[in-house]
């Protein structure tokens, strides 16, 4: 049995609907990152450029279950957050080129998406320092009284091997905060494979032993995310503190650009990519007879047409003047408190 | 109506008056509620205003400085009390990496209105681990404040200035500044945290300094008097944003300086403000920018050895008279 049939559309309309949603979803980010590839190799982008492909559903399927007013704490790899959050290809495509139409004026590049409007609270670039953060927003929310707001923080199992995960996860369970930890559980710390790094290979395990509640989930399958997520999402809004959901996926590009990706096998990866989240989506749901060539071409022309003016617009879009580059170091008299 | 008090209650006074003036604002750090703060600052704090807001916090200083970025960003008003600088070196990358970048590095989209508090400094015999002197390095830091209080008024006024502040404020008390005495309004006000102060007028000399190095430059300015040196003595009370014109100002009258800081002399502080002087009023200078910083050791816990280790009195007069 499908895990489909156990989950409620988030968005309006009918199941059908709502699953070619989470396909152009994924799409989205995945010709997104072929896109940021392409110009980063034209020299168009430049810094570090940490791909999510392979990792869509999780992003894709977590969304899913945050409303509006929650808030999203990400990592040095937050495109797929971001582009499911719904901040424009647009802006990400800007911010990556530096301009100063970029979702942070050009000043965060690749690592650094940010976008208060829609309660993205940025990509946090030194692993596990997101965290903390993210202790602080829900700590925020639950001394003024906000319920049924949830912030969601995003991190790697890398982070896991930080000092903050320990201190964060104790933290938001000693104050029952309302947060969701997000463990996306990729295998590898950069090229350091996850058994190599941790004694205990078991990181639900961990987070039990934090007095966080939590569980895994397939990263592969969006719909076993947002299901994961939803279950997850839902317990911490009703306001009994923190809750852990481990996603285990797999990036089947280098850690980054700059990555000759020596450290694993190529049969590894590609018996990874024989679980990519869009084909096997794609597959199921053409099985199922709720997706036909025609949509899949208007889907993919969709996304081909959205990125093709996100690059436009970076590269039409000006540089911030250079007469501004301190301006926001500190913040104006104006915005005294 | 003034009233006499001192240094830590002056700063519990200033907490008191600020958390219930203001909701969002709350105190977080280690031991600062049912223990009263390790320095006795909050005492008392508890029982009047309670766990949410006077919140203990388990030893990790790197979590709970982040979780009042965190809170910050969330719209509570956090003061964070690290309880001493030098276990502030565990939360650095919050410091550096977070409070000080996230307003430039979203474009200007957040503001982080985040105030931390620790004790600072030497000088009570607590050896290498326990008597640093770092301030000057958080002041290297674009996008935070750095504020060192040396009189019961800014201990008191700077809390509530920072508190006002849209970015973040480090406010540096020193250990041994605790018991130190002086008067308070029954109402606290604010105090100005753009400008250094003059706080003793001389013609021959200005010494330099700030926090509890201010208390010896003082002294040697009572000594130097009784030998006919008259120094001018500031106090630097903030060290970023630096108050420069205050210091050339003073520099332009009396032609010589001398800096007295208590971190070490190798990329201190006290660097930064020779070459400020240096290189805006060279050609008023009669002599060369000298300084008086600790020995470049860790701190020893034996007293003569510390003693010697730190800027004192006796070497602030020597070094005048070097230069006259």
């Amino acid at each position: 049995m499908s895990s489909a049939s156990k989950i409620e559309p988030t968005v309006q309309g009918t199941a059908r609907e709502h699953q070619l949603f989470l396909l152009r979803e994924m799409l989205r980010i995945r010709r997104f990152e072929e896109k940021a590839a392409e110009v980063y190799s034209l020299g168009k982008i430049h810094g570090f450029l940490h791909l999510y492909i392979g990792e869509e559903a999780v992003a894709v399927g977590a969304m899913q279950a945050l409303n509006a007013n929650d808030r999203i704490v990400a990592t040095y790899r937050e495109h797929g957050q971001a582009l499911a959050r719904g901040t424009p290809a647009n802006s990400l495509m800007a911010e990556m080129y530096g301009k100063v139409t970029g979702c942070s004026h050009g000043h965060g590049g690749s690592m650094h998406f940010f976008d208060i409007s829609r309660r993205f609270y940025g990509g946090y670039a030194i692993v596990g320092g997101g965290l903390p953060i993210a202790v602080g927003l829900a700590l925020a929310d639950k001394m003024q009284h906000h319920e049924g707001i949830i912030t969601a923080c995003f991190f790697g199992d890398g982070a896991v091997a930080e000092g903050e995960f320990y201190e964060s996860l104790n933290l938001a369970a000693l104050w029952k905060l309302p947060l969701l930890f997000l463990c996306e559980n990729n295998l590898y710390a950069m090229g350091t494979a996850l058994a190599r790094a941790q004694a205990q290979t078991n990181i639900a395990l961990k987070a039990q032993a934090m007095g966080v509640p939590g569980e895994s989930a397939d990263g592969m399958d969006v719909l076993a995310v947002e299901e994961a997520s939803h279950r997850a999402a839902q317990a911490v809004r009703a306001g009994n503190g923190p809750l852990f959901l481990e996603l285990r996926t797999y990036r089947f590009r280098a850690h980054s650009m700059a990555d000759p990706d020596l450290y694993r096998s190529k049969e590894e990866i590609a018996e990874w990519r024989t679980r990519d989240p869009i084909t096997t989506f794609t597959a199921r749901l053409r099985e199922r007879g709720l997706l036909s060539d025609h949509d899949l071409a208007n889907l993919e022309n969709a996304v081909a047409a959205e990125l093709a003016e996100a690059v436009q617009f970076a590269e039409t879009s000006p540089w911030e003047p250079i007469e501004d580059l301190t301006k926001d170091v500190c913040t104006p008299e104006v915005g005294k408190l | 109506m003034k009233k006499k008090t001192t240094y830590r209650e002056a700063i519990r006074a200033a907490l008191r008056q600020a958390m219930r003036d203001d909701p969002r604002v709350f105190l977080m750090g280690e031991d600062v509620g049912r223990y009263g703060g390790a320095f006795a600052v909050s005492l008392g704090l508890l029982q009047e205003l309670g766990p949410e807001r006077i919140r203990d916090a388990p030893l990790s200083e790197s979590t709970f400085v982040g979780a009042g970025i965190g809170a910050a960003l969330g719209g509570m008003r956090p003061i964070v009390e690290v309880m001493t600088i030098n276990f502030s070196l565990l939360a650095l990358d919050q410091i550096v990496n977070n409070a000080a970048t996230l307003r430039h590095m979203s474009g200007g989209q957040l503001s982080v209105p985040l105030v931390v508090r620790m004790a600072t400094g030497g000088a009570r015999q607590m050896a290498a681990q326990h008597s640093h002197s770092l301030e000057g390095w958080y002041a290297h830091i674009p996008g935070i404040k750095v504020l060192t209080p040396a009189t019961v008024t800014d201990a008191a006024g700077m809390i509530l200035a920072a508190l006002k502040e849209p970015d973040p404020v480090f406010i540096f008390e020193h250990a041994t500044l605790y018991p130190l005495e002086g008067e308070i309004e029954e109402r606290i006000a604010p105090v100005d945290i753009a400008k250094a102060a003059v706080c003793r007028e001389g013609r021959d000399i200005t010494l330099i300094s700030y926090s509890a190095s201010l208390l010896k430059a003082l002294q040697a300015a009572d000594r130097l008097a009784k030998d006919g040196i008259e120094a001018e003595v500031i106090d630097l009370r903030v060290l970023r944003p630096l108050d420069t014109a205050t210091i050339l100002a003073s520099v332009t009258k009396t032609h010589r300086a001398v800096i007295v800081d208590e971190a070490w002399r190798t990329g201190s502080f006290a660097g930064e403000i020779s070459a400020q002087i240096t290189e805006h009023a060279f050609d008023e200078l009669d002599a060369p920018v000298s300084r008086v910083c600790s020995a470049e050791v860790p701190m020893p816990y034996a007293v003569h050895l510390e003693t010697a280790a730190l800027p004192q009195a006796d070497t602030i007069v020597t070094t005048v008279h070097g230069l006259l």
